[in-house]
């Protein structure tokens, strides 16, 4: 055998590997989580083209990631082309933590996402904050890409 | 409710309990109940039968005998024997019992009674003995409306369990609850309240609003609870009689988490505002609002102590939820829990010796209570999900809510109402119409 052969199958083990890998992470077939927070688009909706509804989050916590981040600056850009409509920020929770810290978790998040919007120069008049704690589910299943789908702020327009 | 009239009077009480042989030791687990006879009460002649809404009681002296059973039954201390094993008549059984029949049974205790019922009043007079040292160990009297006869039967359970135990009893109680239906992303919730013993449900609330974690006043006249009325949710008092809500205070934010003071006289909640929540309480007099904790933290759940001295919370400050005690200015912020895994839903025991709690460890739910200084810690309970202990007011049992896995179409999904004793023993399902959860115990309505 030639060293190139043996260049070739040692690269293709390589990247065999690397995409099982890749594979794993993301769990099951159609679910995508980085770390415990939820990437996919199931479930979320658009409040124009391109603009994404809603952020999540890791367990337990209310920071931002960038892909949030990413949706907000969105967000935010349409919201001052639309500087006539005002917003409701819904917080929620999974079902995996105390009925009460979860309304404060909630409310939490909400404000983590109204707070970014407003750096980015929308008024916090025009913001207002609810939290649901783990009362409105958008996926009642119990397993952990049902409970990353519901750890999410998501952003209404104010009738 | 209708306020009943109670005229207790004593006929004798015979405080021998050096001497008594029948006695019930409620600190330990109980595998060997009490075998306790109960009677049927015997019906005085010139009774009738009593008239509820559209039902009639016939025989409420057996009706009220069945109750003081499934009582004691649920209570898990006592055996109540088959009462077709019985020899001897309520009425005699009443006034001159033959031990040696009761004995055959192998029954240690046993209680008579005899009801006279007429249009507007009840009286009723039961006895407990010892059958085992052939004495009388209690005898009341008392009179109250027909229509509270199961309230006859549960004061007479309390009697009992005092006498026998030492300890006061719960069955004299009410359990307010949030009564559930529906899909699980959009679930209906009602606010409920029944007697413990599962009867008498009656809704509150008609179910428009999300209403979550209702809890009793000391004096049980009033409910403090979160609703989502108009889109607000805030903390309200609601009076069980009258049926009139009021929101509580005029906050400009979410307010949550609600108890009231052990002397009734003020609301503790949680109060959110730009992603902060911090404890305030409430002066239902004077309105006057204080602010108890200042910290950037979730502080949530508070819960007195029954002296009022003291408030216990669950707060994020240390990085995940934790059990904390503080004076009830608020000075002195002590942490209490240093476990493994997440605490939260602190309650204090009206005996003031133990807190309860939830605790989350490894995906799973604990059930479990400690001392006030966090010692002492004791899981009495693991499942998939549950949390929310509620104390008996003797302290003795608690009750919380359990929900089950449910697939992603949400089948499977359930939330009930359970119950426990400190022993860790007698875990017990409690049946209600609806599914149910955020359960609170009321303190003994006869107090």
């Amino acid at each position: 055998m030639t060293l190139g052969t043996n260049l070739k199958r040692f690269l293709i083990v390589i990247l065999a590997g690397l995409a099982l890998t890749a594979c794993a992470s993301q769990g099951k077939k159609g679910a995508k989580l980085a770390g415990d927070v939820y990437t996919g688009s199931e479930t979320v909706e658009y409040l124009a083209t391109g603009v994404k509804d809603r952020v999540f989050f890791a367990t337990n916590k209310s920071t931002l990631t960038t892909a949030s981040r990413d949706t907000l600056r969105k967000q935010a850009a349409w919201m001052r082309k639309k500087s006539k409509l005002k917003f409701t920020i819904e917080g929620h929770a999974d079902e995996r933590g105390t009925r009460e810290y979860n309304l404060a978790l909630g409310e939490r998040r909400a404000n983590a996402v109204k707070d970014y919007l407003m750096t980015y120069g929308i008024s916090g008049s025009r913001l207002n904050v609810i939290s649901y704690g783990k009362e409105r589910p958008v996926n009642s299943g119990s397993n952990p890409l049902a409970w990353s789908q519901n750890r999410r702020s998501v952003t209404v327009k104010a009738e | 409710m209708k306020k009943i009239l109670l005229f207790i009077f004593y006929l004798f009480v015979f405080n021998n309990s050096a001497k008594a042989l029948v006695e019930v030791d409620i600190t330990r687990g109980n595998l060997d109940p009490l075998p306790i006879a109960v009677s049927p009460l015997y019906v005085e002649s010139g009774s009738i039968d009593i008239k509820q809404g559209d039902k009639v009681i016939k025989n409420v002296g057996e009706k009220i005998s069945e109750v003081i059973e499934v009582n004691f039954k649920r209570s898990g201390l006592f055996n109540p024997l088959k009462k077709d094993s019985f020899v001897q008549k309520p009425d005699i059984a009443h006034v001159k019992p033959r031990f040696e029949d009761w004995r055959l049974i192998k029954a240690q205790a046993l209680v008579t009674g005899k009801v006279k019922v007429s249009e507007d009043k009840l009286r009723v007079e039961f006895r407990l003995w010892d059958v085992v040292a052939a004495k009388e160990m209690v005898a009341l009297a008392f009179s109250t409306t027909p229509n509270n006869w199961r309230r006859v039967a549960h004061i007479i359970s309390d009697k009992v369990y005092q006498r026998l135990t030492g300890e006061e009893g719960y069955f004299d109680t009410r359990i307010i609850y949030v009564a559930e239906s529906g899909p699980k992303t959009q679930r209906y919730k009602k606010l409920a309240i029944m007697d413990q013993d599962g009867a008498n449900i009656k809704y509150l609330t008609l179910g428009n609003e999300l209403v979550l974690t209702p809890r009793f006043s000391p004096k049980n006249q009033l409910v403090t609870y979160l609703s989502y009325f108009r889109n607000l949710p805030r903390v309200y008092l609601l009076d069980i009689e009258t049926g009139v809500q009021e929101v509580v205070g005029d906050f400009p934010g979410m307010t949550f988490a609600p108890r009231f003071s052990p002397d009734g006289k003020k609301i503790i909640m949680s109060f959110a505002k730009d992603g902060n929540s911090d404890i305030y309480t409430m002066d239902l007099q004077n309105r006057v609002v204080e602010k108890i904790t200042d910290h950037t933290s979730i502080d949530t759940s508070p819960s007195y102590s029954p002296d009022g001295k003291y408030i216990c919370f669950n707060s994020d400050r240390s990085g995940l939820q934790q059990i904390y005690v503080m004076r009830a200015d608020g000075s002195n912020v002590k942490r209490i829990t240093f476990g493994k895994g997440l605490y939260g839903t602190p309650v204090w025991s009206p005996r003031g010796d133990l807190i309860a709690f939830t605790k989350v460890h490894k995906g799973r739910f604990y059930i479990g209570v400690m001392r006030p200084d966090g010692s002492g810690e004791r899981l009495l309970t693991e499942n998939f999900y549950q949390e929310a202990p509620s104390w008996s007011p003797n302290g003795r049992v608690l009750i919380f809510y359990r929900e089950t896995k449910s697939d992603s179409e949400g089948k499977g999904f359930s939330a009930k109402l359970w119950s426990i004793d400190l022993t860790g023993y007698n875990e017990r399902l409690i049946k209600t119409e609806t599914d149910g959860s955020d359960p609170s115990w009321s303190s003994l309505l006869s107090k």
